[in-house]
C-alpha cells in the first residue's frame, strides 16, 4: 500500500499558449521554445525576470539541455527541470512544478515542450531513440512507432474485439473537433468511410490512425492561486496528478499502462470521481491508446473499451468530450509538445478560450500523458485533473 | 534464391540472365549500430543458435541485451543457449520502411513473441507462420548487415520455405548460384565440387593449379557438364587476375580451397622456403583472391535474379592456436585468418557474408601422421553447404574441431599448452 500524496496546496495552471505548428521548419528546437517562452511572459504580462522556475521538453534540442537553453535565452531560473519523457514530459513537468510553487522554490514556473521538424528529423531520431529501440527494434525495419504501436493494436484487436470502426469512430470525432480549432494542421472533415479506405500503414493501423510529426511548441505557468489573481490571470487548479514509469513490466504485450496502477490515487486526491470529469485530454498517438486510457483511467473496465466507443460520442458537444482540439491525430504531434497539446487545450476549456469549440459547462477536466516507446511498449503515463477557477471541486453530472 | 518463377526452367536449361542494359542495382544493407552487449546475440547468430542472457544469480534471462539483471540487478549475465520456440501473440505487415533496405523490401511481416524462456521479442516474420494467436519457431540469424536477426518460422517446414525473402536475405543458399572453388584438384576440392552441384548449384568452376601434374579427381571432375575446369594458380598474380577478368563477374559464391600444407615441427627443416610457400598460398593466395575477385562480387551484391553473396574459407584449428608440429603451416592459417576479417569489413556494406571453415585435421596426405578421428573431405564439404544453407559465419566442423574451439574459448593458454605437449 502507497501512502498517499499530500494534495495540491492552491496550484494553478495558467497562460496557455501555443506556437503554431508547421509539417516541417528549417528552425530549430531553440527558436520554438523560446517563442513559446516570450509567447508566455506576453501573455502573462511580465517581464522575463519573473519566470524563476524553468521546465523544458524536446527531442531535438540536442546537444544542449535545458541547461543550455538557460544561457540561450538568458534566463537565470532557480528551479530547472529537464524531462525527457516525450507524451507523459507535461505532466511530469507539472508534478515538479506543483511542488516546486508550493515549497517555495520558484514563484513562476514556465513548463514548455517543443520540437523542429526538420524534412530528415524523424528516420534520424527514430534511428537512435533508445538502446532496446536500437538493438531490438530498428533492426526489424518499423522505422518508428508505427510498427510497434501495429502489434500493440493488433493484439488489443483480438483480444479485447475492438474493431476498425471503433478506432474510427475516435478519430472521425476528433477530426470533428478540429474543425473549429484554426491551428489543427488537418482542418478536412473526415468520414468514417475515408478512415476506413484509407491506406494501411503496418497492418492494421490505416493513414489516419498516425499522428503526422510536425514542428511546433506549447507551454503554460504554474504558480500559487495567489500569485494568479495578483497578475488577474485566468487558471485553472491543479487537484490532483500521478505519474508511473514502466508499469506492469511482465505484461508480454502491452494492453494496460500505469494509469491502472494509479487512478485511484488520482481520483482520491481530487476528491472526484470518473462521472464526474467533463471532458478527456488523452495522449491520441494511436487510437488503441485511447481506448486504454479510458480503461484504466476508470472509465469503463479493462475490455470494455470498444462498448464504451459504441455507446458514446466523442465531439466537443458529444456524451464524452475527447480531444476537443483534435488532439495530436489533427493538430499534428509537435515532437515532446504532444503531451503538452492536452494540458494547454484543458485550460483553454476551463478559463473559457479554447481554440475551438467550448465544452458546454467545463468544470473539471482530465489530462492524460503517454511516453517513450523504449521497446516494445510506452513506459511513461501520467495524468492530471484540473479544474475551473470559479467551480466547486464536485462536477456536476454529465 | 529461386533463380526464376517454378515451370521456366527446362531441364539443361540455365537460369534467366539479367537485362545488361539495365543498372545493376547498388546492395543496401539494414541498420547495423548495436550496442555492445547485443553483440552477444551477433556471437550466438554466427555460429547458428539461440543464445540470450540468463542471470546466474537468480535465473532471469534476459532480452533485449542488458548490463544488469532486469530482476536482481546482478551483472553475471551469460549467453545461454535457449528453447527454439515460441508464442505469436501479435502480428504486423510493415508496408513502409524508413531505410532504403526495407524501403526496398516492404511489404514484409513482423511480429510480437513471447519466447518460451520468458521475454518477449520482435521478430521479423517467415511468411508461412499462421496468424496469431500460433505457435512458432524461433531463430537467431544474421541479416545483410551481418547483425543478428531473430526471425519467427512456422513450426513446420512447409514447401518452398526457403523461398521467402527473409530467408533469401539470411542465407546464402547455393541452389542456381555459380560457384567458383578455387582448388578443385585435390579430394577435398572434388567432394566439394559434388556437394556443390548436388546443394543445386547451377554452374562450378573447378580451378587448377600446375596443369603438368595429373589428378583423377579432376578428370572426374572435367566429365560433369555443370563443371568448368578453370586454370587458377593462387599464387601467381597474374593467373588469379586473368581469371577474375573472364569470370569475376559472374561469381555468386568463392569457396577457397587452395591450401599448401608441410607437416613439420619449425626445427625440423632449414631455411624458410616451405614457410614462404605456405604464405604464398594460404596468406598471399587470399590477398590476391580478394583483391581480385571482392570488386565484382561487391558490386553483384544486389543483383537479380540472382545476386553474389557469399565468400568461403577453408581455415584451420590449427590458425586459433598453434599446432607445433604443424608449426609453419598453423602460422599462415593465422595470418589468413586475420586477413579473413578484414575481408568481411570490407564486403560488410555490400552484405557479402564471409564464411570462415575452421577444422581439425583433415583426411589429406599431410595429415597423415595425425592419428584418428580425424575430419573427412565429404564432411566438411557438407559443413560448408550447411553454413551456406543456414548463413552461417564461424563453423567448427566435426568433433575435434569443435573440442578444441571449446577449449579454446575456455582457457587459450591450457590450449597452447596442451598443444605443446
Amino acid at each position: 500500500m502507497r501512502a498517499a500524496a499530500r494534495p495540491y496546496d492552491d496550484v494553478v495552471v495558467a497562460a496557455p499558449v501555443t506556437i503554431p505548428y508547421v509539417r516541417h521548419s528549417i528552425k530549430s528546437a531553440h527558436w520554438f521554445l523560446a517563442q513559446a517562452l516570450a509567447k508566455l511572459i506576453e501573455a502573462a504580462r511580465l517581464r522575463k525576470t519573473d519566470i524563476d522556475g524553468l521546465a523544458v521538453s524536446s527531442f531535438t534540442l540536442s546537444p544542449d539541455t535545458a541547461v543550455g537553453f538557460t544561457q540561450h535565452i538568458g534566463l537565470s531560473p532557480r528551479f530547472l527541470e529537464h524531462v525527457p519523457m516525450g507524451g507523459a514530459s507535461a505532466i511530469v513537468q507539472l508534478r515538479r512544478a506543483a511542488r516546486a510553487v508550493e515549497a517555495g522554490e520558484a514563484q513562476i514556473v514556465a513548463c514548455i515542450a517543443g520540437d523542429t521538424n526538420h524534412v530528415d528529423s524523424f528516420r534520424l531520431n527514430t534511428a537512435s531513440f533508445s538502446r532496446f529501440a536500437r538493438d531490438a527494434v530498428y533492426p526489424y525495419g518499423s522505422g518508428g512507432p508505427n510498427g510497434s504501436f501495429a502489434l500493440l493494436t493488433a493484439h488489443y484487436m483480438r483480444v479485447f474485439g475492438a474493431t476498425p470502426e471503433d478506432y474510427g469512430k475516435l478519430c472521425v470525432a476528433q477530426r470533428r473537433n478540429a474543425l473549429t480549432n484554426p491551428l489543427a494542421l488537418f482542418r478536412k472533415e473526415l468520414s468514417l468511410e475515408e478512415y476506413l479506405s484509407a491506406r494501411l500503414i503496418a497492418d492494421p493501423i490505416r493513414l489516419f490512425d498516425c499522428v503526422m510529426p510536425c514542428a511546433g511548441a506549447d507551454g503554460f505557468l504554474v504558480m500559487r492561486r495567489a500569485t494568479a489573481r495578483k497578475l488577474e490571470l485566468p487558471h485553472a487548479r491543479l487537484l490532483a496528478a500521478i505519474e508511473r514509469h514502466n508499469a506492469y513490466p511482465d505484461d508480454p504485450v502491452q494492453f494496460r499502462g500505469g494509469w491502472a496502477l494509479d487512478r485511484e490515487a488520482l481520483y482520491a486526491q481530487a476528491g472526484v470521481s470518473p462521472k464526474d470529469i467533463d471532458f478527456l485530454e488523452a495522449y491520441d498517438d494511436y487510437p488503441v491508446m485511447t481506448l486504454m486510457q479510458i480503461e484504466d483511467l476508470g472509465f469503463c473496465a479493462k475490455g470494455d473499451g470498444p462498448q464504451f466507443v459504441r455507446r458514446h460520442s466523442f465531439t466537443t458537444q458529444g456524451s464524452f468530450p475527447l480531444n476537443t482540439s483534435g488532439g495530436q491525430l489533427s493538430m499534428g504531434q509537435p515532437g515532446a509538445a504532444g503531451g503538452h497539446l492536452g494540458v494547454v487545450e484543458a485550460i483553454r476549456q476551463l478559463i473559457g478560450a479554447p481554440l475551438g469549440t467550448q465544452v458546454r459547462k467545463a468544470r473539471l477536466g482530465l489530462v492524460s500523458g503517454f511516453g517513450m516507446i523504449n521497446y516494445d511498449r510506452g513506459l511513461c503515463s501520467g495524468a492530471a485533473i484540473f479544474a475551473a477557477a470559479s467551480g466547486r471541486k464536485r462536477g456536476h453530472k454529465r | 534464391m529461386s533463380a526464376s518463377p517454378p515451370g521456366s526452367l527446362g531441364s539443361g536449361q540455365r537460369a534467366k540472365r539479367r537485362n545488361p542494359l539495365v543498372p545493376l542495382k547498388p546492395p543496401s544493407v539494414p541498420p547495423s549500430g548495436r550496442s555492445r552487449a547485443a553483440q552477444g546475440l551477433t556471437a550466438a547468430a554466427a555460429l547458428g543458435i539461440l543464445a540470450l542472457q540468463r542471470c546466474e544469480d537468480c535465473g532471469a534471462v534476459q532480452y533485449p541485451p542488458r548490463d544488469a539483471c532486469v530482476q536482481c540487478l546482478s551483472a553475471k549475465l551469460r549467453w545461454r543457449p535457449m528453447r527454439v520456440g515460441g508464442e505469436l501473440l501479435s502480428e504486423t505487415l510493415i508496408r513502409h520502411g524508413q531505410e532504403l533496405f526495407f524501403r526496398h523490401r516492404a511489404p514484409f511481416r513482423a511480429g510480437l513473441v513471447r519466447l518460451d524462456d520468458g521475454p518477449s521479442a520482435i521478430v521479423a516474420l517467415h511468411r508461412d507462420c499462421e496468424p496469431a494467436p500460433s505457435r512458432l519457431r524461433v531463430r537467431l540469424v544474421l541479416d545483410k548487415a551481418g547483425q543478428a536477426l531473430m526471425i519467427g518460422l512456422p513450426e513446420k517446414d512447409t514447401p518452398d520455405m526457403a523461398d521467402d525473402s527473409l530467408i533469401r536475405d539470411t542465407t546464402c543458399a547455393p541452389r542456381a548460384r555459380k560457384v567458383l572453388i578455387t582448388d578443385a584438384k585435390t579430394k577435398l576440392g572434388r567432394t566439394m565440387v559434388e556437394a556443390l552441384l548436388a546443394a543445386g548449384a547451377e554452374l562450378v568452376w573447378a580451378g587448377f593449379a600446375a596443369p603438368w601434374k595429373p589428378s583423377p579427381h579432376l578428370d572426374a571432375l572435367g566429365a560433369l557438364e555443370p563443371v568448368t575446369l578453370v586454370p587458377l594458380d593462387v599464387s601467381d598474380e597474374t593467373s588469379v587476375r586473368e581469371l577474375a577478368g573472364s569470370i569475376g563477374g559472374k561469381v555468386d559464391i568463392l569457396i577457397n580451397t587452395a591450401e599448401y600444407h608441410r607437416p613439420g615441427t619449425i626445427s625440423s627443416r632449414p631455411g624458410v622456403e616451405t614457410a614462404r610457400a605456405e604464405m604464398e598460398v594460404n596468406y598471399f593466395g587470399l590477398l590476391r583472391l580478394t583483391q581480385a575477385f571482392s570488386p565484382a562480387l561487391k558490386a553483384r551484391a544486389a543483383d537479380a535474379p540472382v545476386s553474389s553473396t557469399a565468400w568461403v574459407n577453408i581455415l584451420s584449428t590449427r590458425a586459433l592456436s598453434n599446432d607445433p608440429a604443424h608449426g609453419t603451416f598453423s602460422a599462415s592459417k593465422a595470418a589468413a585468418f586475420s586477413l579473413t576479417q578484414a575481408l568481411r569489413a570490407d564486403l560488410q556494406a555490400s552484405g557479402i557474408r564471409v564464411i570462415n571453415v575452421f577444422p581439425g585435421p583433415i583426411e589429406d596426405e599431410w595429415n597423415a601422421l595425425v592419428p584418428p578421428p580425424k575430419l573427412s573431405p565429404a564432411a566438411l564439404a557438407k559443413a560448408v553447404v550447411d553454413a551456406l544453407e543456414r548463413g552461417l559465419e564461424d563453423v567448427y566442423p566435426g568433433e575435434i574441431a569443435k573440442d578444441l574451439i571449446a577449449r579454446f574459448l575456455e582457457n587459450p593458454k591450457a590450449l597452447e599448452r596442451e598443444l605443446s605437449g
